[in-house]
């Protein structure tokens, strides 16, 4: 085991080699443009692809492509490509496409402050595409957490054929900590499942118990067709209801019937807790360290940290609700993911703490927060 | 039957349900016995073609074709093929688009394929309007010419789609017309044997919007349009060039030697390579041998 000093940006280009990734697109953007970097400078080395293409339009098509064509493959950005990468999270997301979208957001909207961290792509993440699909977004805290969920993104997308998104603040992407480099041996890779079955028998988009149909490579034999256009089981565009229903259905399934394995948080300090914060990302940190003061203070404070932001944890917050007097939801936005806790457990007893200057919440703003409940 | 037909059906899939979605005395399927013709020819693999489309009615071509096939976003088939291309370097790909898909919302992608030189093939079928949304003008529409939107005659100048793919760095450019059946499967089997990225236009016309709005008649009359407004490379050389820009050049217009994109970045993987064997690379873990 080696340690050293790792930057966040670093650490996600790190997580995708050991998950597997052999393919990177991307567009230079600043708070993101790390990861592209030291991937041209890693992925050759593998016989892996780098390419920088036109915009990130077609770079989150080139990473569709290159998986359609069996590689692992990831782009990064920051919000305002994001933006841009709307139409293809829609369409990887309609063609059950593996790929991993990392989004080290900066301040919005718009060009914003391309330098200062914010939390403001929460919501877009999850309906930014037009239509209804689901999405799996995962989010870290620090460095190592950086490394360890960009590996479970590329798990998820590989196991249920989604794009996945990978949420970071700019804090983390920029910062450098402690990293343990852990032995490749023990690090868990999921790749998709393919089949073998005749090719005339293999259905693209049938209906399998897990919901998640095999997807062999273009080239490997079997020949079948892709599109945007709802489709029925051989992906050929369909306007029947009884096949389009189905498709969403399933699709909606193979996200939401996996839960267990899909949602992560971790809880602390919930027994005999009558505050409970819920935290995500760099906040999550000032947050903890405002728990730690306040208990100091003896008042019964706990927290939840969420790694997974969507699906929502919905059991969880409706189960802490139960237990909390008051929930306190610090977020560097005008109050994003708060909506879902208010949702859940009722506006009356939330409490934002919220900043959307390009300044990360302190500790104290929270702790403020907790005096004040 | 005629031989065509024998040819066309190993390469049409039997498990769509036909006909197809184009307008009765559309182009498009010439376009499209003019690609299974060539494929035919040069003989490949259906395992090892990919055929993938943009958006509009040249975008549902691959669905009838028994290769691995995908139809993609508006104006991006290229760069969908381009990662594909890099992970199968193997497959044959071959992209379809229409005018206002290729060169409109498409452009950027457009020219930055052909700058790259990246070994793909694309046939653009140039019929001067967008035909699935009802006829509006398109980067190709003439000069005065009627669209859906251009009610009083168009003001914008049209893109020359292959002086503009040679300025962008491809390597084999070539036009001819759906007209010209034979020629255009020539050209088109000439560009998948090319390496490098390859642009076929295929000149159309949509007889059911903008021959309407234009008063040019059936598709039979538009047909005609293309047979006498058309002219080989070899008989355009001999007119003045004031002549020559009234025709369609139909040929080989440009055909270089360059390596590919795929050629280029194995010798990034070569030399990046020699830096540190893979093997060793992996057993010291994330970050050990930085």
């Amino acid at each position: 085991m080696t340690v050293r000093l790792m930057q966040g940006n670093e650490a996600v280009g790190w997580g995708a080699i050991a998950a597997g990734c052999r393919f990177y697109a991307g567009y230079p953007i600043t708070p993101s443009t790390e990861i592209a970097e030291m991937l041209s400078r890693e992925l050759p080395k593998l016989g892996g692809i780098f390419i920088q293409m036109e915009d990130e339009i077609a770079s989150l098509a080139a990473c569709i492509g290159a998986s359609v064509g069996g590689l692992k493959a990831m782009t990064a950005t920051s919000g305002p490509g994001f933006s841009l990468m709307q139409e293809h999270i829609g369409y990887a997301a309609m063609a059950e496409v593996p790929c991993v979208i990392v989004n080290v957001q900066r301040l919005g909207p718009s060009t914003g402050q391309p330098t200062s961290p914010s939390q403001g792509d929460v919501m877009q993440a999850r309906w930014g595409t037009h239509g209804d699909h689901p999405i799996i977004v995962l989010y870290p805290t620090s460095v190592p957490e950086a490394f360890d969920l960009t590996v479970t993104a590329f798990n998820m997308a590989e196991k249920y054929r989604t794009p996945v998104i990978l949420l970071m603040d700019e804090v983390v992407g920029h910062m450098r900590e402690r990293f343990e480099s852990p032995a490749m041996e023990e690090i868990q890779v999921v790749d998709r499942m393919g089949t073998d079955v005749p090719p005339e028998w293999y259905k693209p988009f049938g209906d399998t118990i897990s919901d998640v149909p095999p997807m062999p490579s273009f080239g490997s034999g079997y020949r079948y067709h892709i599109t945007g256009l709802y489709h029925d089981p051989m992906g050929y565009p369909t306007q029947r209801l009884d096949e389009i229903t189905p498709w969403i259905e399933r699709v909606h399934r193979k996200i939401n019937g996996h839960l267990e394995d899909i949602l992560l948080y971790k809880e602390e300090n919930l027994e005999e807790a009558n505050t409970v914060i819920v935290a995500y990302g760099a906040t999550a940190r000032s947050a903890r360290h405002a728990m730690k003061l306040a208990r100091q203070h003896r008042h019964h404070v706990g927290m939840v940290t969420l790694y997974t932001i969507w699906p929502f944890p919905e059991e969880v917050i409706q189960r802490v609700g139960r237990i909390a007097r008051r929930i306190v939801v610090p977020e560097m936005n005008l109050g994003q993911l708060a909506l879902e806790v208010e949702r859940l457990v009722g506006r009356h007893k939330v409490i934002r703490v919220n900043r959307a200057d390009g300044e990360m919440i302190s500790p104290q703003m929270i702790l403020d927060a907790l005096e004040g409940a | 039957m005629a031989k065509s037909e024998h040819t066309a059906y190993a390469y049409l899939r039997t498990t769509k349900k036909f006909p197809n979605i184009w307008c009765a005395g559309c182009g498009i399927g010439i376009v499209m016995g003019a690609l299974i013709r060539a494929i035919d020819r040069i003989g490949l693999d259906k395992d090892d073609v990919a055929v993938v489309s943009g958006i509009g009615c040249s975008g549902r071509m691959p669905v009838y074709l028994d290769f691995n096939t995908m139809h993609t976003t508006h104006g991006r088939a290229l760069a969908f093929a381009t990662g594909l291309k890099l992970a199968q370097p193997k497959l044959h790909v071959i992209v379809v688009m229409g005018d206002g898909d290729a060169l409109a919302i498409g452009g950027n992608h457009f020219i930055h394929a052909a700058r790259r030189n990246i070994d793909l093939t694309a046939i653009v079928i140039n019929n001067a309007i967008y035909g699935m949304t009802g006829g509006q003008y398109s980067p190709t529409t003439p000069l005065e010419m009627r669209a859906a939107t251009a009610p009083y005659g168009h003001v914008e100048p049209p893109f020359p789609i292959c002086e503009l793919s040679i300025a962008a760095g491809a390597t084999f450019v070539a036009r001819s017309t759906v007209y010209h059946a034979v020629e255009l499967d020539k050209l088109i089997e000439k560009a998948i044997r090319k390496v490098g990225f390859s642009v076929v236009e295929a000149v159309s016309y949509c007889h059911t919007t903008y021959g309407r709005m234009n008063k040019m008649g059936s598709a039979v009359d538009m047909m005609r349009i293309l047979k006498d407004h058309s002219i080989s490379l070899a008989a355009a050389e001999k007119l003045m060039p004031e002549e020559r820009a009234m025709k369609i050049v139909r040929g080989v217009l440009h055909d270089v030697e360059k390596p590919d994109y795929l050629t280029l970045y194995n010798r990034v993987i070569e030399r990046a390579k020699a830096t540190i064997s893979g093997k060793e690379f992996l057993r010291a873990g994330p970050g050990g041998l930085e």
